[in-house]
């Protein structure tokens, strides 16, 4: 794949050099990703991401379509009012925002304990090996 | 054009120099911006990422103004104006749908693609069919976002300058393409970066003050604003629940359910949001740039609740649907009702809500055109014409002109579609999004056995079949509020295709692949696996 190959203009100008995180690392082999692929360390990385943000995933979706679903086809129970004209429809929807921010501040916080440490020992040693 | 919309103009007339010298202020502020950004754009890495040197931070801010395009600020305002708790839905399926790009899609596309949502597409596969395949989704998705963009540009002109003649809003959405063109071709994704982060500042500003002075006005007590708003919709208690747009027959609540899971599983298809990912140096610097997305984006539609139902309350739909059929006036009309009709305080504060409404566009429409130039750049002129032996500077020059012939056909959409509520309109690339974009960025990042073929098969069969559902829909034809109302070829009963196309997508994705008598690249994949995870060779 040409494209994928570093272009020679990208590493050498200014801007790269001054930032050498924009710069393209080696890239190691095919064979180095498969071996890594196979391997114990990665099986390990795959499994705590995986384990993690699929379920989590499946659980938002159900939340949001069990509120979506309430919606159209629970209307007396929605509409029942609490404080004021304040409804439970209201309260549900501000419940929908609170638990996105709560999620996406759990996967966060996992992502920064759990994952980041396993990828980069992972990407070190590869890019090292390269 | 009615009585009271004649008024409003009128009224901005008197402050015409205020009008025009905020959006002068605006345009040349952002140009400046713009000749800076191109100055020190050099490499394709300049041109397509903004040198991938921005920090999670701003990038989390130019996505909030990427992201709250005028279907947030006018059309969900209007869509909860008319249909009360309805017009909610929007928001809450806008904001939601953050997850799903930053749980399975933000880090993986950071750390294995390029330039384009075509490089993860394209990864394993063979090359040239599979990002003809995306740079085609990424045009379609990003026009129909556009022209929901330019009937806002249109509804704005009507209501500010009084404008009621086709040449006149020909003449204001040409000005909008030709600025856009020049943020673009000049500034590129630098420039476009910094645009939407300076019009999220501004959005979120305006939208805080026109929210400080609804509940100002209440006592800051929202029970009472949202009782008014009941009492003023004429519809009584029945405003603030769901049901009033949505729950009339069967299909109308099928309707509901295939515009949630469109918004919430759109986002993350969404060509011009997911190349900001590569603005970051990092995969966790793209993280951030959700959080921070999440967390501007969320205060903002929580804030929809003030303008809508403030909009009601305050303007009452009677003024409302005067104005714009849709509702896509509501938030400038609030604006100019807070302030008091016949003052100046409610001059200014229209023709400040509108220059920022302006911005919003703008930023927006620079986004897609940026998005679809680079697409058609990259994976069409680079990958499939010139099979990857085009030179950067020919790559570059060729998403210039790109933008060029994208900016004329924006102008010439523009013309169309202007008493469609822009929120609903948006919904629609959404729908397409979610049904050609996702289930091939999934099962590419995730499905080891995932082949060409079912690559092609989901791309091509999600974007056709929303796009045709959607043409054989109430939204285009058959009904008075339809983009041609007075013929009748529908017979596809939805206004939103999701709940049936979204399916097919990831459906024909898993059958195009199990069909398939190629293997799959394991080779590739394993690159694509590691590298997604751990940023492995990430550019």
């Amino acid at each position: 794949m040409a494209t994928e190959a570093p272009p020679p203009s990208e590493g050498d100008s200014a801007v790269d050099t001054t930032v050498p995180t924009t710069a393209d690392p080696a890239v190691p082999t095919t064979e180095a990703y498969r071996e890594v692929q196979a391997s114990a360390e990665f099986g390990e990385l795959r499994r705590a991401y995986r384990s993690f943000a699929f379920p989590l995933t499946v659980a938002f979706i159900a939340w949001y379509l069990m509120y979506v679903l309430l919606s159209i086809y629970a209307g007396g129970f929605m509409g029942a009012k609490l404080v004021g004209n304040i409804n439970v429809a209201l309260v549900l929807g501000i419940a929908q925002f609170v638990t996105t921010f709560l999620i996406a501040w759990y996967y966060s916080r996992h992502a920064a304990a759990v994952l980041d440490p396993k990828g980069e020992a992972i990407k070190s040693r590869m890019e090292a090996d390269a | 054009m009615s009585q009271h919309v004649l008024l409003a103009a009128s009224e901005a007339s008197e402050h015409r120099p205020l009008i025009i010298a905020l959006f002068t202020a605006f345009v040349l502020a952002t140009l400046g911006i713009t000749v800076w950004a191109g100055r020190q754009t050099k490499s394709a890495a300049d041109f397509y990422a903004g040198g991938r040197q921005f920090t999670g931070f701003q990038n989390g801010l130019a996505i909030s103004g990427d992201y709250m395009s005028a279907a947030s600020f006018l059309g969900i305002a209007g869509a909860i104006a008319l249909f009360g708790y309805d017009g909610f839905l929007y928001s809450i399926g806008f904001l939601v749908a953050w997850l799903v790009a930053l749980l399975l899609v933000a880090e993986p596309l950071r750390n294995s693609g390029r330039f384009t949502m075509g490089d993860v597409l394209a990864y394993r596969m063979r090359q040239r069919p599979v990002r003809t395949a995306a740079g085609a989704s990424t045009i379609v998705v990003s026009i129909f976002y556009l022209l929901a963009q330019m009937a806002g540009a249109g509804v704005l002109v009507s209501l500010l300058l009084g404008i009621t003649s086709d040449a006149g809003k020909v003449g204001v959405v040409a000005l909008v393409g030709v600025l856009m063109i020049v943020y673009v071709t000049i500034g590129g994704m630098k420039g476009t970066t910094w645009v939407q982060m300076v019009k999220a500042v501004l959005l979120i500003s305006g939208t805080l003050l026109i929210t400080f002075l609804v509940l100002l006005k209440f006592d800051f007590n929202v029970s009472d604003l949202l009782g008014k708003a009941a009492e003023n919709s004429g519809h009584g208690a029945a405003f603030l629940e769901p049901g009033l747009k949505y729950g009339l027959t069967p299909t109308t609540q099928l309707d509901f359910i295939s515009l949630g899971v469109a918004l919430v599983l759109g986002t993350a298809g969404l060509p011009h949001i997911l190349i900001r990912f590569y603005t970051v140096p990092t995969a966790k610097a793209a993280r951030k740039s959700v959080n921070w997305a999440i967390g501007i984006i969320g205060g903002f539609y929580l804030m929809t609740i003030a303008l809508g139902f403030g909009a009601a309350a305050i303007v009452g739909p009677e003024t409302i649907t005067e104005s714009n059929k849709a509702g896509n006036t509501a938030a400038p009309l609030l604006a100019l009702h807070i302030g008091g009709v016949d003052s100046a305080g409610g001059a200014i504060l229209l023709a400040v809500i509108s220059a920022v409404a302006f911005a919003t566009i703008l930023a927006v429409v620079a986004g897609l055109t940026l998005a679809s130039s680079s697409s058609f750049a990259h994976d069409i002129y680079a990958n499939v014409i010139r099979r990857g032996q085009a030179t950067e500077k020919e790559e570059v020059r060729a998403a210039r002109w790109a933008t060029v012939l994208i900016g004329i056909v924006s102008i010439a959409l523009g013309a169309m579609a202007r008493d469609l509520n822009v929120a609903g309109l948006v919904a629609l690339a959404f729908a397409v999004a979610a049904s050609a974009n996702l289930p091939t960025i999934l099962y590419s990042l995730f499905w080891k056995r995932f082949t060409t073929q079912g690559a092609l098969w989901s791309i091509y069969g999600g974007l056709s079949s929303s796009v045709l559902l959607v043409l054989f829909s109430p939204v285009v034809s058959g009904k008075p509020s339809s983009m041609f109302p007075d013929v009748d070829f529908h017979w596809f009963p939805l206004e939103n295709p999701g709940l049936i196309s979204i399916p097919l997508g990831f459906l024909l994705g898993w059958l195009g692949t199990v069909l398939s008598k190629e293997e799959p690249d394991t080779g590739k994949y394993a690159e694509l696996e590691v590298r997604s995870l751990t940023g492995t060779g990430a550019h």
